[in-house]
């Protein structure tokens, strides 16, 4: 009796804990019969989303490691790579050659944007999210001011199919047409008519080895005592601001090198809108496969890009088949991944707000105790 | 920290500590604007002109920020619910057949409600959050327009004025407002010296109406409930011994911010001339938050001549940057690059000042 009662309690918990992953289960199983696609059209849209897109979801692991919420900021490594990108094609080095090149070459920057981030973070601590999330605008501006207004004035871009026609500042789509692919196209077997592009697995996988490897090292084990207690990691000798910084710094050099495979993958991207939206869809996906703000794991990075991208290619066809307007598929996944994201968040400060409350109450109950026993002896 | 004391030791270092120094530059910097531009060969009174109507338009938004920084709710990022009101408000007298003056005014009477509703859930809800507020707040805002996105495409609008021409059902994307309630403030006892030669027009209806809500608000802020609120905001642990409730301080103040956010968005299209649904809401948030903070307000502390200050500073960076740097260097889009840089610098200057105390 009491056996099955616990088992019971324990699958009520699984459910409670997971409530998200199982809604999205039901809304994908609904828009994938309502859509009307494929079982090898949808295989094959979300294989090449999963490689197009881990690698940067990925680089959201460690900051939640080290207690700093989700990084909105990882769209600064973006940025970061995207400059790579556009200088390594002005170079015309392309292929794997060229892409190795743009991931180098953003290391650097990806740094320094981290450096200011992780700075920034330290000095808003306890709004690191919205620190981060406004710091994407700020440094979206400087963005446009080196590609618009420097590219092709001060720092040499040759070739004019990059840039605009009065001499200076890039297109507003830069064409990597001879990249397209070149790392997915390596290795890739085909299955029963789904390409899986193994050499882009193999990259992620060697990534989620070192994310698991990281871990375990010293410094991982400082992040994580610094995400369970500031203070109490730093009494016992932690340096906390440097190892918040490094989480940071470590997460923008990795959403550098996945946007430089996103960007592979399509073949072009918008050179001043690539980056704005990426984030968030990121975070989206991180939170739909079951992560929240202080705890997420490889596996909920790829049941979330499943569930996510799953939704994302069949809610505009679902939406069209059942109200006969393609709009309300769109307006719809855009608002499933905002209001994720508004529930996660919800759910997050509630429970650090009940912990806080939680503690106060214990403390006060302590306080009290002493004084009684105090008075008892007096 | 070493730097700051330095310079708040002498004179002229504690003068710009008071006034701030990112706001120094700012206005330093539109100075500067103001008088290149008669040599950048723009006609100054159109400038000012452009400033002044501009202000008008966007004040009112500006104000719907000071009830939820003074009690403690930091800035409105989800100020969308208001917006969305409005629009509610908006469309809904259009629908009716109300037009001029009366559709205006039904408009507020009509998108208070909803308002009010909206205010008081999000209200509630934010007070389940204390210390989280600002980015559940960003997002609340983000989803409930891409939520409204779904509904204007639905909602059973008739009036052929405001639904999309070819399927004769959902709102269109831009309603233009004409016949209905464009410049019912902006022309209303307006004053214009173009008869005299000078291109200077100053929308005297509109700026009364901000200023009789900025007196509201001011006077509202010095009655019993008003500085009861301001209590919670600046010491909640005084407010609660001397008997605030302080979740019930909250909830007015963000109902209060999100009614004054339906009311600017209106006076916002009468200036403007066209009330914009869909994804346009998505982004009049943050425009208002920077507004603000550049008149001198922080996370936890604003006054009216903060939003008067910011707007005028603000919407004069907006309107000036363009027509100068257009003319003078010939760069076409620097000016929104500046524009971008100023306004989410000064977020972020705020946000990261150690003195706020992270709650």
């Amino acid at each position: 009796m009491t056996n099955k009662k616990s088992f019971g309690q324990k699958a009520l918990g699984l459910l409670r804990g997971n409530t998200v992953p199982l809604m999205f289960i039901v809304i994908c199983g609904i828009c994938i019969y309502l859509s009307g696609f494929s079982w090898s059209y949808l295989l094959n849209q979300v294989i090449t989303r999963m490689g197009r897109n881990v690698f940067l979801m990925l680089s959201l692991l460690i900051p939640i490691m080290a207690g700093m919420g989700l990084n909105f900021g990882m769209t600064l490594g973006a940025m970061a790579g995207e400059i790579a990108l556009i200088l390594v094609a002005d170079w015309q080095i392309w292929g794997i050659p060229g892409v190795v090149l743009a991931m180098l070459l953003s290391i650097p920057l990806s740094v320094l944007m981290g450096l200011m981030c992780g700075k920034l973070m330290n000095l808003a601590r306890g709004r690191e999210m919205i620190t981060g999330y406004i710091l994407n605008y700020f440094v979206g501006g400087l963005y446009q001011f080196v590609v618009l207004f420097m590219m092709g004035s001060v720092i040499p871009i040759t070739h004019s199919t990059l840039k605009l026609p009065r001499g200076y500042g890039i297109r507003t789509t830069t064409d990597l047409s001879n990249m397209r692919q070149c790392l997915d196209n390596q290795w890739a077997i085909t299955v029963g008519g789904v390409k899986i592009p193994l050499l882009t697995f193999a990259i992620i996988a060697l990534l989620c080895l070192f994310i698991v490897w990281f871990r375990r090292t010293k410094l991982g084990q400082d992040m994580r005592a610094v995400g369970q207690d500031m203070e109490v990691a730093r009494d016992a000798g932690i340096k906390v601001e440097r190892t918040r910084i490094i989480s940071i710094v470590i997460s923008t050099v990795f959403a550098g090198f996945g946007m430089i495979i996103y960007c592979q993958n399509i073949g072009n991207f918008p050179t001043y809108t690539a980056h704005t939206q990426i984030g968030m869809f990121c975070i989206a996906a991180l939170l739909v496969g079951g992560a929240s703000v202080e705890r997420a794991s490889i596996g909920n990075v790829f049941l979330g890009v499943i569930l996510f991208h799953t939704m994302f290619i069949v809610a505009p066809k679902a939406g069209q088949s059942l109200t006969a307007s393609p709009q309300i598929g769109e307006y719809f996944r855009v608002f499933v991944s905002y209001g994720v994201i508004t529930l996660a968040l919800i759910m997050y400060e509630a429970k650090k707000r009940r912990a806080k409350s939680g503690t106060g109450a214990l403390l006060a109950q302590a306080q009290k105790a002493q004084k009684e026993e105090g008075g008892a002896r007096a | 920290m070493d730097r700051s004391e330095r310079l708040g030791r002498s004179k002229v270092g504690r003068l710009i500590n008071a006034y701030g120094l990112p706001r120094l530059i700012i206005t330093a910097f539109l100075l500067l604007l103001f008088i290149l531009a008669p040599v950048a060969g723009a006609d100054f009174a159109t400038q000012i002109s452009n400033v002044i109507a501009r202000f008008s338009w966007n004040a009112v938004l500006v104000l719907a920020m000071v009830p939820m920084i003074h009690s403690g709710c930091g800035l409105n990022f989800g100020i969308q619910l208001g917006i969305l009101a409005g629009l509610l408000g908006g469309t809904l007298s259009i629908e009716l057949g109300f037009t001029g003056f009366p559709c205006f005014l039904m408009a507020i009477l009509i998108s208070t409600p909803f308002a009010l509703l909206f205010g008081g859930g999000y209200g509630v809800l934010l007070n389940r959050i204390k210390g989280g507020e600002m980015m559940v707040a960003t997002y609340v805002g983000f989803s409930s327009v891409s939520f409204m996105c779904m509904l204007w495409l639905f909602l059973p609008y008739k009036n052929p004025n405001i639904v999309m021409a070819y399927t004769g059902e959902g709102l269109k994307q831009t309603i233009p407002l004409n016949n209905f309630y464009a410049g019912v403030l902006s022309d209303l006892w307006k004053i214009d010296l173009n008869s005299i030669g000078v291109n200077l027009v100053i929308p005297t209806g509109a700026i009364l109406f901000f200023a009789l809500l900025a007196l509201g608000m001011w006077a509202f802020l010095h009655t019993k409930t008003g500085t009861a609120m301001t209590a919670v905001g600046s010491n909640p642990t005084f407010a609660k011994a001397s008997g605030v409730n302080i979740d019930r301080s909250r909830t007015l103040s963000v109902m209060l911010s999100t009614w004054l956010g339906a009311v600017g968005i209106l006076v916002y299209q009468q200036g403007f001339g066209f009330a914009q649904a869909y994804t346009a809401p998505l982004n009049m948030a943050l425009p208002a938050v920077s507004a603000i903070l550049i008149g001198g307000a922080s996370v936890n502390k604003a006054s009216i001549s903060n939003v008067i200050i910011g707007t005028f500073l603000f919407q004069g960076l907006v309107t000036m940057t363009p027509t100068v740097m257009n003319s003078a260097l010939n760069v076409g889009d620097m000016s929104e690059v500046i524009r971008v840089i100023v306004s989410q610098g000064m977020i972020l200057y705020a946000l990261t000042r150690k003195t706020e105390g992270s709650k």
